[in-house]
């Protein structure tokens, strides 16, 4: 390991730009060196960078060198650690790296050295965000959450109709809600789609090749068709729909790969020990494909979100997809951003959500 | 004492592109009620086949086989239990062992009291609520015999149970078996390629030739029981199977000249 640190060490002298880059110390040097020399050569090398003026050309360069010099500090730091401490070392590790990283972005947005117009500084993004979710857009009649704080004197003044008026204001409903119903309007079909598949082969045959097809289109594709086909093209139709197809054809694939995937001889114990038709579907057939129907489930609940960013970017007047366009347009990049992070959470919401029912339904896989 | 299971002119053929390919032919067996009956061949032999035409998972092709039905029509004619640990890793011990019960439609209670049962007399009343991916090989295997005794068939088909344990497993599992056959005295088919195993558990060893399979042999095993680890050890044991390899020998060349 003392070896890797002092590597570290001698590439920072190789990249950096002349002679102040520290000089690897000896291998017996006293303790505090390899921890210091590492630290003092992360600092010289950036701080050398800037005075040169070596970022607009070799910016990459400069951060590769931090990040193998940050890597190199960070393992000298944990060998002084007594083993026990590692492993908590590890996790603080896993939460300053990125907290470092924003700090970065903050010290070089406000300095300029990033251009805070595309890269405004975090904490700015962060004041986007709060001021998205507290206040209410009188132009797009609209607001982030809802305003779920308005919920009780809206229902005192005008009942259940009012509070159904927040939500239809809400950005994060309007997405939540059309990613969730169009996730379980084409996985539920999905599944049953795909089990026939996987247990019938006349079924598959007829159908394989055309569900392949199909799966490779980017769904959002069809968008246009769907609002030719739905009476109402900006309604909720069309976009509820084309994140139902892009799911179900997702889930169908893998519930037939997962049907197929279960061990013959356990489906010849089913059969062996009685088990009917529902019984074989509901005892082996199902938890049998559990598994690789979850991680079709994993997999179609990305790309409903990444589909229905994509349909709000073009055809609506709420949703997160339309406040990251909207904000694009009025070239308020802090309010993107601020969106984006919208998504991100969603995302990590809808994916925890999903996970939490994979716990429930296969509790032997824990 | 009245057969129980009845195979005449036995014969599978599997179709093919070149024609049909014979897996067994011509292939008579009688076992007798609470009979076990070991049945051996080289590999390849259609010894496998046999018992899954029996167990009603594959169909002949030809002559019959069949397991005489007994006096009570409810209770299920035969249960396999399959050489891969065939338990479904989805349920817990406990209800794998219930799982042929709760297909018949028994209450919760009553299966799981019969099934608890059969966990105590296999050693695992202690794992009832654990899943087969928290128990080893050995005790996932005791869980399919479990399953197959719980549901009281009027015959035990068993397809090298034991063929996937290593050697000690293995011979604690043998000697499990002895113990829990002196208790019930089913009626037994057992597949297995070990001629210790065939020798050590059945009444008799009956011999299948190599590819297609039909009879070659028959053996009475005339060892008393109780039997143990130790009946190995003795003469009338080194006999026994000395005779049924002297028997089996030119099947296994054969079988590993087909095979080149």
């Amino acid at each position: 390991m003392r070896g890797r640190g002092a590597g570290a060490e001698g590439r920072s002298a190789g990249a950096g730009p002349g002679s102040a880059a520290p000089q690897p110390g000896p291998a017996g040097a006293a303790a505090g060196a390899g921890l210091l020399l590492p630290l003092g050569g992360l600092v010289a090398a950036t701080a050398l960078a800037s005075v040169l003026h070596l970022w607009h050309g070799l910016w990459w360069l400069v951060l590769l060198v931090d990040f193998v010099l940050f890597v190199g500090v960070a393992e000298a730091f944990e060998r002084r650690l007594p083993y026990a401490g590692r492993k908590t070392y590890q996790k603080v590790l896993a939460w300053l790296f990125p907290l470092l990283i924003l700090g970065a972005w903050e010290a070089l947005s406000r300095t300029g050295v990033l251009d805070p117009r595309w890269f405004p500084p975090p904490t700015r993004i962060a004041g986007a965000l709060w001021d998205l979710t507290v206040s209410y857009d009188r132009f797009n009649q609209s607001s982030l959450l809802g305003r779920p704080w308005l919920i009780p004197t809206r229902l005192v003044h005008q009942g259940w109709p009012g509070v159904a008026a927040l939500f239809a204001e809400s950005h994060v409903f309007a997405t939540l809600a059309r990613v969730m119903v169009g996730f379980v309007l084409g996985s539920l079909p999905g599944i049953l789609v795909g089990i026939v598949m996987g247990l019938n082969r006349t079924v598959r045959s007829m159908l394989d090749a055309t569900m392949s097809a199909i799966y490779v289109l980017p769904k959002i594709a069809i968008f246009p068709i769907l609002m030719l086909v739905f009476p109402d093209p900006f309604g909720e139709g069309p976009k509820i729909t084309v994140v139902a197809i892009s799911a179900f054809f997702l889930v169908a694939i893998s519930t037939m790969a997962g049907v197929q995937g279960i061990e013959p001889v356990l489906l010849q114990a089913g059969r062996n020990f009685g088990a009917n038709r529902w019984q074989m579907f509901r005892h082996v057939i199902l938890p049998g494909a559990m598994p690789i129907i979850f991680s079709g489930l994993r997999l179609a609940l990305g790309t409903a979100l990444i589909v229905i960013v994509a349909v709000e970017f073009v055809r609506a007047q709420r949703g997160v997809g339309y406040l990251i366009f909207y904000n694009w347009q009025v070239l308020s990049t802090a309010k993107m951003y601020a969106a984006l992070i919208v998504v991100m959470t969603l995302g990590v919401l809808l994916t925890t959500l999903l996970q939490w029912l994979e716990r429930l339904a296969m509790p032997w896989r824990r | 004492m009245a057969a129980k299971i009845l195979a005449r002119d036995a014969g599978k053929a599997y179709p093919s592109a070149t024609g049909s390919v014979p897996a067994v032919e011509h292939f008579d067996l009688e076992v007798a009620d609470g009979e076990f009956v070991c049945l051996v061949g080289p590999s390849g032999c259609g010894k496998s086949t046999f018992l899954r035409i029996l167990a009603g998972l594959d169909t002949l092709t030809s002559g019959e086989a069949r397991i005489l039905p007994g006096a009570d029509p409810a209770r299920p004619l035969n249960n396999v239990v399959f050489q891969e640990y065939a338990i479904f890793p989805w349920k817990t011990v406990r209800d794998n062992v219930a799982f042929g019960l709760q297909m018949r439609g028994l209450g919760r209670e009553e299966r799981y009291a019969v099934a608890d049962a059969w966990l105590g007399k296999v050693g695992l009343k202690r794992f009832a609520g654990y899943y087969p991916a928290e128990i080893s090989g050995g005790m996932k295997q005791r869980v399919s015999i479990a399953r197959a005794l719980a549901n009281d068939p009027e015959v035990l088909l068993m397809d090298e149970p034991l063929g996937a344990l290593d050697a000690q497993t293995r011979a604690v599992l043998q000697e499990e078996l002895l113990r829990l056959w002196e208790d019930t005295r089913k009626t037994v088919l057992y597949v297995t390629h070990s001629i210790d195993e065939a020798v050590l558990l059945g009444d008799r060893v009956v011999l299948m030739t190599a590819h297609p399979g039909t009879n070659k042999a028959d053996f009475v095993v005339d060892l008393p029981r109780p039997r143990t680890m130790k009946t190995t050890a003795t003469p009338r044991f080194g006999e026994l199977t000395g005779a049924v390899w002297e028997a089996l020998e030119s099947e296994v060349k054969a079988a590993m000249e087909a095979q080149r």
